[in-house]
């Protein structure tokens, strides 16, 4: 008998891969419950120990390097999704010399290697003599987001229908009113999703962190620093409970999108 | 949605009617682009002189001053070529997995799961969750995966699959199996959003004048879906080649798998020697623009930046 590919090679192909690839993942959550000692390799017992009292290790270590990397991945959203929004409505929306080369120029730091971005920042750092620590990490990381908030806003721009601004002129609203009652809010689920993608990126970001954080710890430093000695099981949880919160923003996010597009199709 | 960053956006621009030249686009522009410049284009400047400063005169470790010192170009190479060959290996064979493995998956969310929105939407989500969880940390998952103590490990030398004394991490294969996994989804979602809007009416065109499947494959969805392939590609070989978590020796490498970033990495914040690092990384970037370069226009796909 004939093996379907389509029916049953692809689709037990695909389970497959999935599934490997959740590996890590599953690894990850199932040692956050290890009642393990310093280092969290050895399978020791199950216990609920480690995320009732994450912060009781080390003194807290690894809960000041949780913090700082959210406060570190939460202003450089805030900052590079503003300077992204506003570039992204400029490149659709103006007619402007140069506007090839622009695109090119948004497309590059995407297209540098995070090594050579972290090293270049380093050197500048280093020869203009400002010292390194949790400015220069959010500088830094405000720098790499701005790029993937351009693309990410710009499809939205792109997909807005300017008759409805143009409605809201004819109305006799300011400039300002259409933007804030019109605009804005058709513009605000590519915004959000483009914040939603420079946090993580700011978050999870170590290459470029380690060249420019002095003796700033961030979460995924702080998993670096430990590598040799062991990692605690509290990151563990931690990195877990993050991965959790991620997976409700997302899947609500596609839930929400598909309702919406079922209820614009019913309008239609 | 998150995805659609990486999708390589060609919707109809309804918005070309509504442009107009003002004032108001340099304001939008003007603080965004000044501070790549700042940021992004001056330390890239800062790279180019840094890698040919000299060492200072009486000076302690890690001074350095301006200067011509190109020989520090010369000594890189010399030392450090193994790494940098080394490290355009491993990328390229990780890129190339990463595409054998991703196909078929993103072919089967893109095309075969689109009877099924939910099935679709929980595939992609699941492409996507290794995002949500630390690099570092699903890299270490790996390393006592392959841990010589290890079920896995054990079990294939019990069966004689595995040397007694063969190690598995600190091997090419390890780093090289890493750099795959931890670029698969960059590679599986551009792939997707090409895929999803293939019209499947193109391969059943194909079949009804008699190609056979492996032909309409090879002449009609592989060119369909060219933009995806070096979209993936791009964005897995560029982070993979300049990466030097996965080679540490802390995680999936050893002393003979140190690539160009882990060189940079030691010269930078450890040795000191911010020339040689600097320098590294400018031949870095330069064999990576030259060889995105030949791709794309070999590949027909200017048009994608």
């Amino acid at each position: 008998m004939k093996l379907s590919f389509g029916k049953w090679v692809l689709p037990v192909y695909s389970a497959l891969a999935l599934l490997i690839l959740m590996i890590p993942i599953g690894y990850t959550f199932v040692y956050s419950f290890n009642d393990s000692l310093k280092s969290n390799i050895v399978w020791r017992g199950f216990t609920f120990d480690k995320w009732l009292n994450v912060c009781n290790v080390q003194n807290g270590a690894v809960c000041e390097a949780f913090g700082n990397s959210i406060f570190i991945a939460v202003v450089a959203t805030v900052v590079a999704t503003t300077l992204g929004t506003m570039i992204a409505i400029a490149i659709v929306r103006y007619r402007f010399k140069f506007r090839s080369q622009l695109s090119l120029f948004l497309f590059l730091p995407m297209a540098t290697p995070e090594v050579v971005l972290g090293a270049g920042l380093a050197a500048q750092f280093l020869s203009v003599g400002v010292p390194k620590d949790m400015l220069t990490i959010i500088l830094a990381h405000t720098m790499f987001c701005i790029s993937f908030v351009v693309v990410a806003v710009k499809a939205r721009v792109a997909g807005l229908d300017p008759a409805l601004e143009e409605a809201g002129r004819d109305l006799y609203g300011s400039a300002l009113q259409v933007f804030l009652r019109i605009t804005f809010p058709l513009l605000l689920p590519g915004i959000l999703a483009a914040a939603l993608l420079s946090f993580a990126l700011s978050f999870d970001d170590f290459i470029i962190t380690n060249f420019n954080s002095g003796a700033v710890t961030t979460f995924p430093k702080y998993i670096w620093i430990s590598a040799a000695r062991g990692i605690p099981a509290e990151a563990n949880v931690l990195a877990s409970a993050v991965f959790i919160l991620a997976l409700v923003v997302v899947v609500s996010v596609q839930v929400s999108g598909t309702a919406r597009a079922k209820r614009l199709a019913k309008m239609n | 949605m998150a995805f659609a960053a990486f999708s390589t956006s060609t919707a109809p621009v309804a918005a070309d009617t509504a442009r107009k030249s003002s004032p108001v686009a340099l304001l939008l522009l003007l603080p965004g682009i000044l501070y790549l410049v700042l940021f992004f284009l001056t330390p890239l400047v800062s790279l180019l002189l840094t890698s040919f400063k000299a060492p200072a005169e009486f000076g302690d470790i890690g001074q350095f001053d301006y200067a011509f010192r190109w020989e520090n170009y010369v000594e890189v190479i010399t030392t450090y070529w193994p790494h940098i060959i080394r490290s355009f290996g491993y990328a390229l064979t990780a890129t190339f997995f990463a595409l054998i493995i991703s196909y078929p998956l993103a072919y089967f969310i893109g095309v075969k799961a689109r009877r099924w929105p939910l099935l679709q939407s929980l595939a992609l989500v699941l492409v996507v969750a290794p995002f949500f969880i630390s690099f570092l940390l699903r890299t270490l998952a790996w390393k006592q995966i392959f841990s010589d103590e290890s079920f896995l490990v054990t079990s294939l030398k019990a069966v004689s699959l595995l040397a007694p004394d063969a190690h598995v991490t600190g091997t090419a294969f390890s780093v090289i199996f890493g750099l795959t996994y931890n670029f698969i989804p960059f590679m599986t979602l551009p792939l997707y959003t090409t895929l999803e809007r293939l019209d499947v009416r193109y391969l059943e065109a194909g079949s009804d004048l008699y190609a056979s499947p492996f032909e309409v494959f090879r002449k009609v969805t592989i060119p369909l879906s060219m933009p995806g392939i070096v979209a993936g590609t791009l964005l897995t070989f560029i982070p993979a080649a300049g990466d030097y978590i996965n080679a540490s020796r802390e995680f999936l490498g050893g002393t003979g798998t140190q690539m160009i970033g882990n060189v940079i990495e030691a010269n930078f914040l450890v040795l000191q020697n911010f020339p040689s690092g600097a320098a590294l990384s400018i031949i870095l970037m330069s064999a990576i623009l030259v060889l995105v370069s030949i791709y794309v226009k070999k590949s027909g796909t200017e048009e994608l930046l």
